[in-house]
């Protein structure tokens, strides 16, 4: 069992011990261990659902650690966390769910994340998801984030899901004030029979804000994906999203790119490419020693960074 | 030592069949400069990519010191010690220039040791170590990549397709240099297929490669006067009749 948590922990965190500075390591349903500092306050809901967490105004160059892991099959949770970061911080947030899933009963997480961002302010906010074990149970994932930004505050969000999830649904909300910048990255890896929808809507509300929503993803074998994303420009503003895939075997991708402006100074751009590994990709990597696998295998590798 | 007997190759246009290399053959010593011309067309990158293993003739055998390689893969080839570097550079999302260069060496080797093969074709390598090898890189840039990667190689025989093709002049100079310094300090072949005079000029074997023949083969000496005679003119048959 210790090992199942290392493990997951490392996958999800990159935790190799108790962190420094402010966390909250929650497994199978209870917090196992948790940590304030002075600027970073953890407050769990009275209600028992979940956690506030208060980032003092200016705090800066701290992180937060809330990895979430589960381990006991079957095993089913809806959990609300709210950030709240006050004007001038600069934080990392690094969250992200675990599931080792040895039995025959699906476990399912479900993440609702409110980010409530002060003028000023800075946030990294990395969310990893990984799976393991050898059950027959599903491994669901459905986190959900809803993001608002005031006047030139800073977020950027970097998703990471390769292995082992069954079955996610993402939805990120965002709303943007003048100034305001949002930055994604997703990457995503589906194979065998897996599932996963992402969606993102994006209100543009301020002058001079701006979003850059960014999918790269991989889908091998006969998993199924979707990507939506709609970037709604309601002032001047910037946004572009990208979403490009790498379609394998007998898999299915879908990607909905849509932009609506409601402003004449509204600049928003879409890309969507979808295929499969280029030829010669392949073929340059084996003119150096490679076999097709091990190209292969490269070029994913690569593409995911 | 490898050789091509009888190599043919051909492809079909409009249910056509067009001979793109017709039963040539050709024996190329170790420790060879060799430097394969000829007119746009003639088959010359078709031949490159044959040894490489790229494309695979209709007919004849390709020997590699002795050995029947025709039906090897070009991973096999590439292990056996057959380097090509590409006419047209490939361009990968988030592969670096370090990890094309450490794939390319086979094994772990430090940054400073990946950045020497950069600085050899004129790249600062501390700009370029860290970049990914993608649509940002220009083509000059990824030409010289590609070079430098293929001498990471350091193989019994290396095939360059037009390596001065979108390099600059300044880059060209530093590149002739390139291509004296591996040819004096050569340890296997060297094939270069090139229409620049200063390549020709250091090749110790010229062979010239027309309408998927070669036409003549020799040393620079025997060679290089009958290209400027061939070429004299503007090559339209037309025009002299003007």
């Amino acid at each position: 069992m210790d090992q199942i948590r290392l493990h997951l922990l490392e996958e999800v965190a990159g935790l190799h011990e108790i962190p420094a500075g402010a966390y909250n390591i929650r497994e199978n349903g209870k917090s196992i261990g948790r940590s304030s500092t002075d600027e970073i306050e953890i407050v769990p809901k009275e209600d028992g659902t979940g956690l506030d967490i208060f980032i003092k105004p200016g705090t800066k160059k701290k992180s937060v650690h809330i990895p979430v892991i589960i381990s006991q099959s079957g095993l089913t949770e809806v959990v609300y966390n709210d950030f709240h970061i006050g004007e001038d911080a600069d934080v990392t947030i690094i969250a992200g769910c675990g599931i080792h899933n040895g039995g025959d009963a699906a476990s399912r997480h479900d993440g609702i994340h409110r980010f409530f961002i002060e003028k000023n302010a800075r946030v990294k906010y990395v969310e990893k998801h990984y799976g393991s074990g050898d059950g027959n149970g599903e491994r669901i994932m459905n986190p959900e984030t809803e993001i608002e930004m005031a006047e030139n505050s800073y977020m950027e969000m970097e998703t990471v899901q390769i292995k082992g999830v069954d079955s996610t649904i993402r939805k990120t909300n965002a709303s943007l004030e003048a100034g305001a910048k949002l930055v994604v990255m997703e990457r995503l890896m589906t194979h065998g029979k897996q599932r996963a929808e992402s969606y993102f809507d994006v209100e543009l509300n301020g002058e001079d804000c701006g979003a850059n929503i960014v999918s790269r993803s991989v889908a091998k074998n006969t998993s199924y994906q979707k990507f939506v994303s709609c970037l709604v420009g309601n002032a001047k503003c910037n946004g572009h999203t990208e979403c490009d895939a790498i379609i394998m075997d007998h898999a299915n991708i879908s990607a909905v790119p849509q932009l609506e402006a409601n402003h004449v100074e509204a600049a928003l751009i879409h890309e969507a490419a979808i295929g499969k590994i280029a030829g010669e990709q392949i073929t340059k990597l084996m003119t150096l020693g490679l076999t097709e696998a091990e190209a292969e295998e490269k070029i994913v590798d690569g593409f995911l960074r | 030592m490898l050789e091509l007997r009888n190599i043919s190759f051909d492809v079909a246009d409009n249910k056509k069949k067009v001979g793109i290399l017709k039963n040539v053959s050709l024996t190329l010593e170790d420790n060879k400069f060799i430097v394969v011309t000829g007119p746009n067309g003639g088959g010359k990158s078709t031949l490159a990519k044959i040894i490489a293993g790229i494309e695979k003739p209709t007919a004849g055998q390709i020997l590699w010191n002795g050995e029947d390689i025709t039906q090897r893969s070009v991973t096999e080839r590439a292990n056996l010690g057959i380097s090509y570097a590409f006419q047209q550079p490939v361009r990968f999302k988030g592969i670096t220039v370090y990890d094309l260069i450490q794939l390319a060496t086979g094994r772990q080797i430090s940054r400073e040791e990946a950045c020497q093969y950069l600085s050899e074709v004129g790249l600062c390598a501390r700009d370029y170590i860290k970049r990914e090898v993608n649509a940002s890189l220009s083509g000059g840039e990824l030409k010289r990549i590609e070079i430098a990667t293929v001498m990471a190689r350091n193989t019994k025989m290396t095939i360059f397709d037009e390596p001065e093709a979108g390099i600059d002049l300044w880059s060209f100079q530093k590149l002739i240099g390139v291509f004296e310094k591996m040819h004096e300090s050569v340890h296997g072949s060297i094939l270069i297929i090139s229409h620049q005079e200063r390549i020709l000029n250091i090749a110790d074997e010229i062979i010239m490669i027309a309408d998927g023949q070669v036409v003549s083969k020799g040393t620079k000496e025997q060679i290089l006067p009958e290209i400027f005679k061939a070429t004299k003119g503007c090559g339209c048959k037309y025009y002299n009749q003007e």
